[in-house]
């Protein structure tokens, strides 16, 4: 099997002094204010009045917090297909402005990435286009349609980063299981959204008193559960391993922690929204409050909260779901499920979780950066001598979300319209300047 | 009283009181020869149904023409919504002919609030998905408080497929505030999880029936037979059929309509005087009557009606 690599467009390497930001790398046991010294794309020197070199950008990081810069194992790019809702620049500059160094693809586009060409094609664009490192998952099943295995070993040679049916569940266990048989040869991790179709149904939001107040079809949380206890079994039996996708549900939490007692290779991830909103923020109707798995109540979040302090969770995923205006501006029921987030994910957690003392920021960055590890890529850090992949952000910087409009084409964001404190002023990814926030530039500048 | 009649959740108990009191009034102008009042001459009212009905609607159509109104009725079939025009510019469109309210029925549960924020007229809804139905609700409330006298302390059974009835959503809603006890009772598969947190409690078969003192029966959609939520009509029929046996004397009979006779209603309590069948239907007039009295001519309604409307956060370059 080829080692896993990820795309990007060429950008000069960069050569800049960070100077005086607090620097933290939690998996290094870094935290302290010093100057960072980036040569050529790579993490120099870290150290005290850190002198710049002559062909050097000094950025005055006083105040700041260098952080190393995420990685996200879940994004949807909408191409090929829907470039009008999202395109491999926009979705990868609104994962720069997130802070984000690497982001993984889904494969549910139109087409499916489901064959060698259409993933070549991917690639190529994400070389000519992408302004961080991208990867791409192609599909377990043709079409997406649950019947038939893809032609995974030649996908991987091509470079498929893992594999998914990512927005609908492999709703055979007989699929299932020649799939994780399959992963023997094809080598890569296989990424599962977890959904029972004959429990979800015609769902559209959290089965509980809500749904009974709107009069909605529920989504139980035992459809993504039961899911998650078949999927573990099976891995255990096949000798596979498996990334379960967006955690909406105690239940999950405690199928999977149960599994993985039992010796189940299992890593899991959730997202911002589930990890910040519940079911109530269904009641106004709101679709920017829809999406698969849906928002669930706030026992449920709670789990959530501590299984990704404890590790349970490996790492959070957006699942950065952009669709058209005119798509969300419909009644509920018709609305599309889905929400963006990576441009909110650090703000938006680091204000529901951190300033509220429910994680620290060590563990908050550490499950942001770890979202690649599933898929068998290491997780940035900032030890001299590592490819520099930064992000600084401002701990207490306030904003509101969507005031000055979105880097991504769309703009159904859960977080729409909160106020929100910690912003990325600038992201370095493998070695380049992939975002800058303008004022900020402006500053440094001057 | 909110601007928009759009849940049961934006009237006060108060509120109630004194819709019911207006429609009284109403049902005496609705007494004499000549039906009209002068109260909304020269203001608009559209009736925009994207859902096939023959009560809600005409009941709509007469309570604004009984109040001098003009009325426009746009159906869904044979307009522009046929041609796949969004619910977003069809109200937009709609609002161009600055109508006074507009009354919206719609497959989709909060379909009405939204075409609130796009207009700036008073909306009423006349349904919205599986959501809410408040005239309906409002009007039961009516005829029931014109034949028992007062509404506290009454026991009402709702009794049927309350997981797809708006109407059972409203109602248990406006009884519960009217200071009624709600039970709702029905097969199981034909109960909302969590439903409890409306405020009524749950029955699943008819045995206590006899504590209610008015049983409210929602109509058996032939549809839901098919989704395996009762394994067949015959059985539904003998575990829920409201029928001469069960409906004990001195209790009271509603039903939103149409029945389905012989499935929910046997057909001898149908016709029984203990029935408020006819009485409901013939109280829909007046209380939407009410209601719009209420929105474009009661308590500062006209002048807070103009209130601007949502104007489009900037897009992304």
């Amino acid at each position: 099997m080829t080692d896993l690599s990820l795309d990007r467009a060429p950008a000069q390497p960069a050569t800049l002094l960070l100077r005086g930001a607090v620097v933290l790398d939690p998996r290094a046991g870094l935290e302290r204010t010093a100057d960072l010294l980036i040569r050529d794309g790579s993490v120099a020197e870290l150290g005290d009045s850190l002198v710049a070199p002559e062909d050097a950008e000094v950025v005055e990081g006083q105040g700041l917090h260098a952080l190393p810069a995420f990685v996200d194992p879940h994004v949807h790019l909408r191409t090929p297909g829907r470039e009008d809702e999202e395109d491999v620049d926009s979705g990868t500059r609104a994962a720069a402005a997130g802070g984000y160094c690497a982001i993984l693809a889904m494969p549910n586009t139109d087409p499916v990435v489901d064959s060698a060409s259409v993933l070549r094609s991917l690639r190529e664009r994400a070389r000519a286009q992408a302004r961080i490192p991208t990867g791409f998952l192609a599909a377990i099943t043709r079409g997406q349609e649950g019947a038939q295995l893809t032609e995974m070993a030649e996908l991987s040679q091509v470079g498929a980063a893992g594999f998914t049916d990512d927005g609908l569940p492999v709703r055979s266990a007989g699929v299932m299981r020649q799939a994780l048989q399959y992963q023997r040869l094809a080598g890569r991790t296989l990424a599962l959204h977890e959904e029972d179709p004959s429990l979800s149904g015609a769902g559209v939001m959290h089965e509980g008193e809500i749904s009974a107040l709107l009069g909605l079809a529920g989504i139980p949380s035992v459809s993504e559960s039961t899911m998650v206890g078949r999927d573990c079994d099976l891995a255990v039996y096949e000798q596979g391993w498996i990334h379960v996708q967006h955690v909406s549900a105690r239940e999950t939490v405690e199928a999977i922690a149960g599994a993985r007692a039992a010796g189940a290779e299992v890593t899991c991830e959730a997202t911002p929204h589930h990890l910040l909103l519940t079911d109530e923020a269904v009641r106004a109707l709101d679709t920017n409050a829809k999406m698969n798995p849906p928002l669930r109540t706030e026992r449920d979040r709670r789990a959530l909260i501590d299984a990704l302090r404890d590790g349970t969770i490996d790492c959070v995923a957006t699942d950065h779901a952009p669709h058209a205006r005119q798509e969300k501006e419909q009644p509920f029921e018709l609305a599309p499920m889905g929400v963006t987030g990576l441009e909110t994910s650090f703000a938006a957690l680091h204000t529901g979780l951190v300033l509220t003392g429910e994680l620290s920021l060590s563990v908050l960055v550490e499950r942001m950066t770890s979202g690649c590890e599933p898929f068998g890529l290491p997780a940035p850090t900032l030890v001299p001598g590592s490819a520099a992949n930064v992000c600084l952000v401002d701990l207490d910087a306030e904003w509101e979300v969507g005031e000055a409009g979105y880097e991504s084409r769309s703009s159904n964001c859960a977080f729409a319209g909160r106020r929100v404190t910690g912003r990325v002023r600038m992201t370095v990814a493998a070695g380049t300047v992939a975002y800058r926030e303008r004022s900020f530039a402006l500053g440094a500048v001057a | 009283m909110r601007r928009h009649l759009l849940t049961v959740d934006d009237l006060s108990r108060a509120d109630i009181e004194r819709i019911l009191g207006r429609a009284e009034s109403f049902a005496e102008v609705s007494g004499r020869e000549i039906k009209k009042v002068p109260t909304l001459r020269g203001r608009t009212v559209i009736n925009l149904f994207y859902e096939a009905s023959t009560r809600t609607s005409s009941s709509f159509e007469l309570a604004a023409k009984r109040l001098s109104a003009d009325l426009v009725s746009v159906k869904s079939s044979g307009s522009s919504v046929d041609k796949g025009e969004s619910l977003k510019d069809t109200v937009q469109t709609l609002s161009a002919y600055d109508p006074a309210a507009i009354v919206i029925r719609s497959p989709h549960a909060g379909a009405a609030a939204l075409v609130a924020r796009w207009t700036p007229a008073a909306v009423i809804n006349a349904g919205d998905g599986k959501h809410e139905h408040p005239t309906q609700a409002l009007l039961d409330l009516y005829t029931l408080k014109r034949r028992a006298g007062a509404l506290e302390g009454l026991s009402v059974w709702i009794v049927g497929d309350v997981l797809h009835s708006r109407v059972a959503r409203s109602n248990i809603l406006a009884f519960t505030r009217m200071g009624c006890r709600v039970t709702v009772c029905g097969p199981p598969t034909l109960i909302p999880r969590g439903i409890e947190s409306l405020g009524c409690e749950v029955r699943y078969t008819l045995e206590e029936l006899s504590e209610a003192d008015v049983v409210y029966a929602l109509r058996m959609q032939h549809e839901r037979m098919q989704g395996s939520f009762v394994p067949s009509l015959r059985e539904y029929a003998a575990q829920y059929q409201i029928d001469g046996r069960r409906l004990g004397a001195g209790q009271l009979l509603m039903h939103p309509g149409p029945v389905n006779r012989g499935v929910e209603l046997a057909a001898e309590v149908i016709d029984s005087p203990q029935a408020l069948i006819a009485d409901q239907v013939e109280s829909g007039v007046v209380v939407r009557m009410a209601v719009l009295y209420e929105l474009l001519a009661g308590r500062g309604a006209p002048a807070d009606a103009r209130a601007p409307i949502e104007t489009p956060a900037p897009q992304p370059a």
